[in-house]
């Protein structure tokens, strides 16, 4: 059997854009988002699922998009972290980021950025330890956290942003 | 763009290169794909220790899509083999294939390479090569390996011992006998993983003009370069390096490993790119470790809580192959640092290398320095529970004065404390912390059957490894200098190119802040290239926490003389002499005259045009500086935390954390206060959570992924509060001295200190880290016994 027999094809709308993917499938949706569309925003920091950095939304949801089969996705609407700010001015979060140095090398970012709408639109004026547990599918290694939740916390007394 | 405010150094700017990374338009190694790219993937060792009989891959090779399959014997006498870059005098050191030949020893170990069209094709073919494997005994723990009949794992290296270090001054001896009491303790720093966030990454690609671009998240792309054309057979001068967005290095980044040799290689043999990408599992089974001591400590100290001496015996397991600087980690990093911050006139302190059947160790956040202060800072804390003192009193008893720096301690001939104020950082400290007052809370809290503690910690240690001279006498194969150019364009625009590499410091904020104070002019004037070996003259990258004092003080002097140099031109200009110029933002004008200002960039302009330059002056304005420090910066600080025990479960809880740390100058407290909070959460995680675990019986990694090691979440980890004291450094121009490792230097202590502290009601003396729930609650249930420990 050669690979373009078992390919598959996958059609998924990504940040408001329709795509038609043949795909394995054993392929991951993270896969596909940073090999066949090129978003390469999205990041695979782990093997196990621990880590959260290919946090993506599929419909309205975030989920560890190394966690979904490109097939399962067929018809589904995916916003990455290149979703967020199409005309260049940052999404409320991704400036709370900016303003309360919530990243140092950036790896994590996405994935957070993406856990953190989640969390806002789950709990719009989260307390700390809601943010902090709210935060426990990603991890960052350099910020220690601390800076983290300082933006989350700014979001939540400014009111929560979709 | 708003009016500069000068200086800039000291300002909290938030960060210039955060628009990408929030974006998701980072580039990191992986997210690189070219053309015609082909995928590398690595058979590992499943066993810790064995003979490798046999190799069978015709499977592999005929399966859809493999290019090429490689054994090590394939690889012989082609590239390898890896040779450390530090090798202490007198280290015997191990012979380490790039893959290994006829036996394995630890798990990981690369044994055969693939590469195919799709990274899912060379994994699938990884699989169907069949490796005929005789097991041999294994040995993982370092007390265990230099026992008499462990199993040996290099025939040049009798008893797995590479280098015995031995430090010191005074006379413990006589100290002991003088002193009130001895005591002893011994003590294990936890072998843990780095886990950077990205996983390592290599793209190797030939140019049509013969060279091969890597892209590599290199800490040190320059001694990359000088590695890989070591090693792998390629010239120097064709090798480009590319260091792009890096995601995370903490030491773990900065070594050669075998696939740094082999993409590279493969893609010349190949005539195509070839991509490697880590995976999670993988990564912690073939990026370096971290710590993995056992230190034997001896105290000898007054009735008063005068320490009169220390004696050490430090065991650092290294793994399997001496690992680029592994030779030096346990020891000229390490045990130098075993006074801590307390004057402690006799010292006497030996290391012993060891190897063992896991992965290679090396650095990781404060490589030596964590150990060090681990062993001053428990020994400490030993006497003053010993005693019935304060914890607080002994220290500032034993402390350091201002007085007494530049300082070396035991009368080292090699080390010197530039400066410090150790009783400064106490005062702020317990005053952030309100330590009288927590300290009552916890008595009156214990009456209620509440176990809370205070722990306290104090370092200090050396960074920026300087002069290029002295690093030759501890045999570091590389200098201790850091280059920068500036450039300034016609427009009167600069770009910096700095050997040093940021990743995640924020170095385009941090090193144009530097540019901007001397060139006065604004930030957003200032662009700043960093990784790449064809735009950067040269360089050593970072580490050590060298990028500031290193490289911010080559910067810092290489702008001086690119307005050195733009004085001239402007006096030229003026029609006035040199000297009665004075330059102040972005403007040189004659004081006292109504001659009108001349601005940089029309300044600039002159210099590329040259149409009316001193003769003296050539064309352009462009600088290259090689700074080699004459000494080093010597960080210090104190930290508190305040924990609760829960002693039914073992569960630690942190309420308090305050961090004071006096890292000299500060270029931008905010990028400032970020690396202690992420310092003092590494720091906590091998306190608390992380720990490698190997099966002692057949060296299986049981840590293998990211399910069983336990890297902390956000609701593992408390607030930290984060402040500072300034004590420039004398030994650099802009009087900084380092800060990267501080937090993780002094969090383990500081944590063990204050679980000791709660669990004191129950008589517990020691515990070793990670202080798990089963570990502390072991303990307690232990005393409850009726035990004693």
């Amino acid at each position: 059997m050669t690979d373009i027999e078992i390919k598959r094809l996958v059609t998924i709308e990504v940040n408001g854009r329709k795509n038609t993917v043949a795909v394995e499938p054993r392929k991951l949706l993270v896969h596909l988002i940073r090999e066949d569309l090129g978003l390469t925003g999205t990041h695979v920091g782990c093997d196990t699922s621990q880590c959260g950095a290919c946090t993506v939304e599929i419909d309205g949801q975030a989920v560890k998009s190394c966690t979904v089969l490109a097939v399962m996705a067929d018809g589904a609407s995916i916003t990455t972290i290149e979703g967020l700010a199409p005309g260049g001015e940052l999404h409320p979060v991704q400036a709370a980021f900016h303003e309360h140095h919530a990243l140092q090398c950036g790896f994590c970012t996405p994935g957070m950025v993406m856990s953190v709408r989640q969390l806002l639109k789950d709990h719009p004026n989260p307390g700390e330890t809601e943010i902090r547990h709210g935060l426990a599918g990603n991890i960052c290694r350099c910020t220690g956290y601390h800076n983290i939740v300082r933006a989350v916390q700014s979001l939540a007394t400014t009111g929560a942003p979709q | 763009m708003n009016k500069p405010t000068f200086p800039y150094i000291g300002q909290p700017l938030k960060r210039r290169e955060d628009f990408k990374l929030l974006t998701g338009k980072g580039r990191y190694v992986d997210d690189i794909r070219l053309p015609g790219m082909l995928h590398m993937a690595v058979l590992r060792s499943p066993h810790a220790h064995a003979l490798v009989n046999t190799i069978d891959a015709a499977a592999a090779k005929a399966a859809p899509g493999v290019r090429l399959v490689l054994s090590g014997k394939d690889l012989t006498g082609k590239i390898g083999p890896i040779v450390p870059n530090w090798v202490i005098p007198g280290t015997k050191v191990p012979y380490r294939p790039v893959v290994a030949t006829d036996r394995v020893r630890f798990v990981g170990e690369c044994v055969a390479v693939v590469v195919a069209d799709s990274m899912a094709q060379a994994y699938d073919a990884v699989g169907l090569i069949d490796v005929d494997y005789e097991v041999l005994p294994a040995v993982v723990d370092e007390t265990a390996a230099v026992a008499d009949g462990a199993p040996q794992l290099h025939e040049n290296v009798p008893g797995n011992i590479t280098t015995i270090f031995k430090i010191g001054g005074g006379d413990y001896q006589m100290a002991a006998r003088q002193a009130d009491q001895v005591i002893r303790l011994r003590v294990v720093n936890n072998r843990l993983i780095p886990t950077c966030m990205e996983t390592r990454s290599i793209l190797a690609s030939p140019e049509p003009d013969g060279t091969l671009t890597v892209y590599i998240g290199s800490q040190v792309p320059h001694m990359h370069r000088r590695w890989i054309a070591e090693t792998a057979g390629i010239p120097e001068h064709l090798l480009r390096i590319i260091a792009p967005d890096i995601g995370g290095g903490f030491g773990a980044k900065m070594h050669l490993y075998p696939e740094d040799l082999l993409c590279p290689w493969l893609a010349r043999e190949l005539a195509a790119p070839v991509k490697w990408w880590e995976s999670r599992s993988e990564s912690h089974q073939s990026t370096s470790h971290g710590r993995a001591h056992t230190e034997s400590i001896e105290v000898a100290f007054r009735n008063d809580g005068t320490i009169l001496g220390i004696k050490v015996d430090t065991l650092g397991n290294v793994g399997a192959y001496l690992s680029n600087m592994a030779s030096g980690g346990p020891t000229a990093n390490t045990i130098p640092y075993g006074t801590g911050t307390y004057k402690i006139p006799n010292y006497q302190a030996t290391s012993r290398v060891v190897v063992t059947n896991t992965v290679p160790v090396d650095a990781y956040r404060g490589y030596g320095r964590p150990e060090g202060a681990y062993i001053a800072e428990r020994a400490i804390d030993a006497v003053a529970r010993h005693l019935g003192l304060d914890q607080v009193e002994v220290r500032r008893k034993n402390f350091l004065q201002r007085t007494d720096f530049p300082y070396r301690p035991y009368g080292s001939a090699s080390l010197v404390y530039d400066s410090g104020n150790y009783q400064g950082l106490m005062d702020k400290a317990l005053a952030a912390f309100r330590y009288g007052e927590r300290r009552k809370e916890c008595e009156t809290l214990r009456r209620e059957g509440i176990y809370r503690g205070i722990g306290v910690a104090a370092y200090t240690h050396m960074c920026g490894m300087a002069p290029s001279r002295r690093l030759a006498l501890i045999g570091f194969d590389r200098g201790g200098w850091e280059s920068a150019r500036v450039s300034i364009d016609s427009s009167g625009r600069a770009t910096v190119y700095s050997g040093s590499m940021s990743q995640g410091h924020g170095h385009v904020t941090s090193l144009s802040q530097i540019a901007a104070d001397v060139l006065q002019i604004p930030v957003e004037n200032i662009d700043v290239v960093e990784g790449d070996t064809r735009q950067v003259q040269a360089g050593h990258g970072t580490f050590n926490s060298r990028s500031m004092a290193v490289g911010g003080s080559s910067l810092h002097v290489c702008a001086q003389r690119i307005v050195a140099k733009a004085r001239k031109i402007a006096a030229g200009m003026l029609e006035v002499g040199e000297t009665d110029i004075s330059y102040a933002e972005g403007a040189f004008g004659v004081p006292g005259t109504d001659i009108a200002p001349v601005t940089f960039a029309k300044v600039a302009r002159m210099a590329y045009t040259g149409h009316k330059l001193p003769d003296d002056v050539t064309p352009g304005l462009d600088e290259t500086v090689f700074y080699d420090p004459t000494g080093m910066g010597s960080p210090s600080g104190v930290h508190l935390a305040y924990v609760e025990v829960d002693p039914e479960t073992g569960v630690v809880d942190i309420i308090d954390y305050v961090a004071v740390d006096d890292v000299g100058t500060l270029i931008n407290p905010r990028l400032a206060a970020g690396q202690i909070h992420g310092g003092v959460v590494q720091g906590i995680a091998q306190a608390l959570y992380e720990e490698v675990s190997y099966d002692p019986d057949n060296g299986q990694l049981l840590t293998g992924s990211l399910l069983d090691y336990a890297v902390p979440r956000a609701e593992h980890v408390p607030n930290i509060t984060s402040l500072f004291q300034e004590t420039p450094s004398p030994t650099n121009p802009i009087g900084v001295k380092g800060i990267g490792e501080s937090g993780s230097i002094a969090a383990p202590p500081c944590m063990v200190h204050a679980v000791l502290d709660a669990l004191s009601p129950f008589g517990i003396t020691h515990l070793d880290m990670p202080m798990t729930p089963p570990r502390v609650w072991a303990a307690v249930q232990a005393m409850r016994d009726g035990g004693s420990r």
